[in-house]
């Protein structure tokens, strides 16, 4: 193919906009042309070189493995970098910061409170077994990235009606990695993991609307790790009613 | 340790809108789930609204047996008997998606809840069909 036989198509962004100090939120329309292989993430970064260098947004690696693009498109919470343009049929593309997490800047919310409950969970880096006793890592082993499915983007809290109306509700993440620490210890305690969930703050906080799990574009279902969560401490307290120790 | 590389300094946050219309009510995404989950909050919103309504009407047998004769009247008419079918839509929707909540939360049908609530849903179409046949008929 040769750089002529590429259609191109303009489409009109309309991109959520907020500078700290501002009275409120707007939104700002640009004009992109789109290819067959432009991502969203491709078109907002040639807003920012084309059109306005202010605009904000965070990004990495292109290739939906750091999760840092997650925001709202057209509704739906999704990776920037690989939604393709053309393939959301719209010819005006809504772009938005996720939901339920404050807002920093334009597209960046600001990941600490989600971090902050996130670690709590205690889901363990690496497994024990991966652990090399002679390897002594400048900051140790809990500087370096967890190894999970779950690329921690946000985006299952961005969708849980739950947690739009409760701060103090841990969310999905936390608690899909909280099942992780139960499904798969790596040294962790399971029963510290299951107490720290059992709070009605906790997995019993959720309401089974599966939106995490459907905004998951990681394949984590951290709906199905919440009612597991629910299901081992329905088995715990029908045990201990019935006289078994843990 | 961790910890201390979360701290940033960037200012001042939009801190969340938890507006629970927001939050409750955005079935943009159009999944099945999130309706359930929205039309349970209307149905149980609603459903609270239902019992004040329903003390007021019984707080009218401590006026009389005229004002209970009044009432009786209005409770007959075609408005009236239209209100009853919302209200039975309100239990049935709310009382099925319930037992889908209460039945996934104890690890049944994790993973099929769309069968699971398409059957209570078709269970409950039946139920309905009865009651409103039942409300205009009796």
């Amino acid at each position: 193919m040769t750089t002529t036989d590429v259609v191109t198509k303009e489409i009109t962004f309309r991109v959520y906009r907020y500078k700290q100090g501002d009275a409120s939120p707007h939104y700002d329309t640009f004009k992109v042309p789109c290819d067959e292989w432009t991502t969203v993430l491709v078109a907002l970064q040639a807003i920012r070189r084309d059109n306005d260098p202010s605009l904000t947004l965070r990004h990495s690696c292109h290739h939906a493995s750091c999760g840092t693009c997650a925001m709202i498109i057209n509704g739906r919470e999704e990776l920037a970098c690989v939604v393709t343009v053309l393939d959301l049929g719209t010819d005006v593309v809504t772009v938005e910061p996720l939901h339920n997490i404050p807002l920093i800047s334009d597209l960046v919310v600001d990941m600490v409170p989600f971090y902050e409950v996130l670690n709590q969970a205690d889901r363990p880096y690496v497994r024990r077994s991966e652990f090399m006793p002679e390897a002594k890592p400048p900051g140790g082993i809990d500087f370096y990235t967890r190894y999970e499915n779950c690329i921690e983007c946000g985006a299952c809290v961005s969708a849980c009606p739950i947690k739009g109306t409760s701060e103090e509700y841990y969310g999905p993440a936390a608690l899909a990695a909280a099942w992780r620490v139960i499904e798969e210890p790596r040294g962790r305690d399971p029963k510290a993991a299951l107490d720290w969930v059992d709070t009605p703050d906790g997995c019993w906080r959720c309401h089974v609307a599966y939106e995490c799990t459907e905004a998951c574009p990681s394949g984590v279902e951290p709906a199905e790790k919440i009612m597991a969560l629910r299901r081992a401490l329905t088995r715990q307290k029908l045990g201990r009613l019935f006289g078994r120790r843990d | 340790m961790a910890d201390a590389r979360l701290k940033s300094e960037v200012g001042e946050r939009r801190p969340v809108d938890r507006n629970p219309i927001r939050a409750w009510f955005d079935v943009r995404r159009d999944r099945l789930g999130m309706w359930a989950f929205a039309l349970n909050r209307l149905t149980g919103l609603g459903l609270t609204l239902y019992l004040f309504i329903h003390l007021g009407v019984l707080f009218l047998l401590s006026r009389g047996p005229e004002a209970w004769d009044n009432f009786l009247q209005l409770a007959k008419s075609p408005f009236y008997l239209l209100l009853d079918v919302v209200l039975i839509f309100g239990l049935l929707f709310h009382g099925l998606n319930g037992i889908r909540v209460g039945l996934v939360g104890m690890g049944v049908a994790v993973r099929n809840h769309r069968s699971l609530f398409w059957v209570l849903i078709g269970i409950g179409a039946v139920l309905f069909a009865v009651a409103v046949y039942l409300v205009f008929t009796i």
